[in-house]
């Protein structure tokens, strides 16, 4: 187990056929130079592409834990790095009340208290009462660990700026405690769907990695992978649909997720080949907006036509 | 094998990829770790380190092609295999050797031929400016140029070194050359907006005869923008003020538990939401702009939360309906057949709005104004103007005209301007871009 399974691109493809991944030598080739570099990836790509499964995958297939951290707008670093179990402190002071007479028994004076109070000062603020949160987390895994930073473009830009420092040394500050580094820097991989521009700086320091909608090939395999149950005949026909219909000017193109649910969907219904009116009855599957699924509907019939010839 | 890498980071970095010495640096880790041998594991590996945008890997799948062609670099000449652009035209001369001889009117003959053939008069963005200069370069055969800089790269040494850099240099002059030379043509056509031209745009109503791609680099363009808006937006609203406590919630929160205070309230420092009013011109003045405008204000309905837009010839109408629900297209075609392409009046869509809506504006709202004040001598009822300036908290006006035009024949901008608190001439995306922010910035504080 860990990172020294990463030894080459394709041991890297394999084992990640092995947890039910289907890689690309793209894939494969970011995650080997993500490791051997020591950098952090940034994958872009549609919702839906397997962003976020690469990285539970890439977990799964090294034995490392993952941790994930899921950005959103207001994100802190409390929330993304430690915070200090506040209602354990508390609890501790109003229980240790009594102690505290013991403790300043004999002290004559204010200075006196307080000077022997000081020695017990750090108390409140050791590991006991760190919350460590992801990003820390990651940090203290023993055999390192998979560090998922999903959606980095819907947190805020000061975050951004934030993560650039933790993300070069592998290292974060606790005032109390001291500096916390990395007992094996984590492999960290980011996810956006670009809703807003990534800074340049953050983009310039990770690898990148774009993810598209997957050729006929690769998405049947996928498909298989996770549905095995499907019929050869209806995956190639389910595929090349979907396919033709990425050709279509539409809002939200499916992706390899809403094909997968396809297939489940057709599965359940025991269906043995794809019909025009099958299809419309599952279009809200694959389709997500209203206004597309009334764009495709009248054209159903020629782009089954099309998806069978091509 | 450092050399090769190193001039060919230095091609990437003549064809506008950004590459940072960091980056730099990992290409060559990259390089050392993935070999040379196997050329498209290589291309895979420093495409990831040093391409970070789906433009910059197209470019950078190209200039690999070209330098790590296998086989020797060819002695000189410029490589035919680099094809140049530009079908039909006459097959392009060597365009170094054109601007090394430094024959003024020869260069701008072949400028002028190149201008002609991939047509920049039909330039109708100033955002496009980029777009046709690369295309007029095409023609003119940059890609061979591009090609014999990349061969010189390649073979390294002090002589191709410098010829390298040459190369580089004319390269950077040429394209200065073509933006102005496209500039000029896209200012000339501003200024010389004649009602022939004027019935000619009005003619092609439907987006469908515009050429479909420029449209769809102008929209990837705004798109790009509103994603940054939004960023910059988000964070302003979410503004903090952490540290301090808030004792009245705080103490009435742990009242059950005796006044121990188990859970604690931050103080919340609230921004205001943006709230804008946008009022768009479609008239028959601004016919050239329009589409450029409403695509603009198109976006930021979807950018900001509160919005209401507005359009007008003479009469105004609320948009922002339409803009919510409908596509683009759609959306454009309604607004237009309902408000656009009729005689200019200020001063009627002024009263319209004030009478219509009275309570669209308060003192919380910025109002941005798209249009060019050309109010056909109609009154231009400053004082109602004045009114919502003073009750708006900001007042934005864009407008498609340069500054020498304001104040001739029936602009009215001058006297506008007096109340506005910023007034802008924006041609292109990015002078769009920092009038917007100026309007997210005035809600600090």
């Amino acid at each position: 187990m860990g990172f020294d399974r990463l030894t080459s691109i394709e041991a890297i493809t394999a084992g990640l056929d092995t947890v039910g991944y289907i890689s690309t030598p793209d894939i494969s080739t970011a995650v080997f130079l993500a490791q051997h570099l020591r950098k952090p990836i940034l994958i872009e790509g549609p919702a839906g592409v397997g962003k976020t499964d690469l990285a539970k995958s890439t977990a799964a297939f090294l034995e490392l834990p993952l941790v994930r951290l899921q950005c959103y707008e207001g994100l802190d670093e409390g929330k993304a790095l430690y915070e200090w179990k506040y209602g354990k402190q508390l609890l501790y002071t109003q229980v240790l009340k009594e102690k505290l007479h013991h403790i300043l028994d004999g002290a004559e004076s204010l200075a006196a208290s307080f000077e022997k109070l000081h020695g017990f000062d750090d108390l409140f603020f050791s590991e006991a009462f760190l919350e460590p949160r992801p990003l820390l987390q990651a940090l203290r895994q023993e055999h390192g660990a998979v560090l998922l930073i999903d959606e980095v473009d819907k947190a805020d830009e000061e975050f951004e700026a934030f993560l650039l420092e933790v993300l070069s040394d592998y290292q974060v500050t606790v005032p109390e405690l001291g500096t916390v580094s990395a007992l094996v820097p984590p492999l960290v991989m980011l996810t956006s769907n670009n809703t807003r521009e990534i800074g340049d700086a953050l983009k310039r320091r990770c690898l990148h990695l774009h993810i598209g909608f997957p050729e006929a090939g690769r998405e049947a395999r996928i498909v298989r992978a996770r549905v095995p149950d499907i019929s050869e005949a209806l995956l190639k026909r389910l595929v090349a649909f979907v396919q033709t219909l990425r050709a279509e000017d539409i809002r939200k193109l499916p992706s390899i997720a809403e094909t997968v649910d396809w297939a489940r969907t057709l599965l359940i219904l025991h269906a043995e080949s794809l019909d025009a009116d099958l299809v419309r009855r599952t279009l809200n599957v694959l389709l997500k907006f209203e206004n597309d699924i009334r764009l495709v509907e009248p054209k159903l019939e020629k782009i089954l036509r099309k998806a069978a010839e091509g | 094998m450092e050399r090769p890498l190193n001039n060919f980071i230095r091609a990437l970095r003549a064809a506008e990829i950004p590459v940072s010495t960091g980056e730099a640096m990992d290409a060559f880790r990259t390089a050392a770790l993935l070999g040379y041998d196997d050329r498209s594991a290589l291309k895979r590996g420093l495409a990831a380190t040093m391409a970070k945008t789906l433009e910059e890997a197209e470019t950078f799948d190209r200039i690999f092609d070209l330098y790590f062609r296998r086989g020797s670099p060819p002695a000189s000449a410029s490589p035919e295999s680099a094809g140049a652009g530009g079908e039909a035209g006459p097959a392009p001369r060597d365009l170094a050797e054109l601007a090394r001889q430094g024959d003024a009117t020869e260069l701008s003959l072949a400028f002028e031929a190149a201008a002609e053939e991939v047509g920049v008069q039909r330039i109708q963005f100033s955002t496009q400016v980029g777009y046709f200069a690369r295309r007029m370069l095409d023609v003119m055969g940059l890609q061979a140029l591009e090609g014999r800089l990349i061969d010189r790269l390649r073979t390294g040494g002090a002589e191709a070194e410098a010829e390298a850099e040459e190369l580089m240099a004319i390269r950077a002059r040429l394209t200065g050359e073509a933006r102005r030379i496209v500039e000029r043509e896209f200012e000339t056509f501003g200024q010389s907006a004649t009602e022939a031209f004027r019935a000619d745009v009005l003619r092609r109503r439907s987006l469908g005869e515009l050429d479909r791609r420029d449209m769809e680099r102008m929209k990837v363009l705004i798109q790009k923008m509103a994603r940054r808006l939004a960023a910059k937006y988000s964070r302003r609203r979410r503004k903090r003020k952490t540290g301090q406590l808030d004792l009245r919630r705080t103490m009435r929160a742990n009242a059950g538990v005796d006044g121990v205070p188990f859970t604690v309230h931050w103080r919340a420092k609230r921004r205001d939401r943006a709230k804008v009013v946008a009022i768009c011109d479609t008239s028959q003045s601004v016919a050239r702009s329009v589409r450029f405008l409403l695509l603009f204000l198109y976006s930021l309905t979807e950018v900001i939360p509160d919005i209401r837009s507005f359009a007008f010839s003479s009469r105004l109408k609320e948009v922002s309906g339409d803009f919510e629900d409908l596509d683009f297209e759609t959306a454009m075609e309604k607004v237009l057949k309902e408000v656009g392409y009729g005689a200019t009046n200020y001063g009627q869509a002024l009263s319209d709005f004030v009478t219509d809506h009275p309570k669209a504006v308060d003192r919380r709202t910025t109002v941005i104004i798209l249009g060019d004040g050309r109010s056909n001598y109609a009154n231009p009822r400053l004082d109602l103007f004045k009114d919502i300036a003073a009750q708006a908290k900001a007042v934005i006006w864009l407008t498609p005209e340069g500054p020498s035009l304001w104040g001739t024949g029936d602009s009215e901008i001058q006297r506008y301007r007096a109340h506005c608190s910023a007034l802008a001439h924006c041609t292109n995306a990015a002078d769009l871009e920092r009038a917007i922010d100026d309007v997210l910035a005035s809600y600090q504080g």
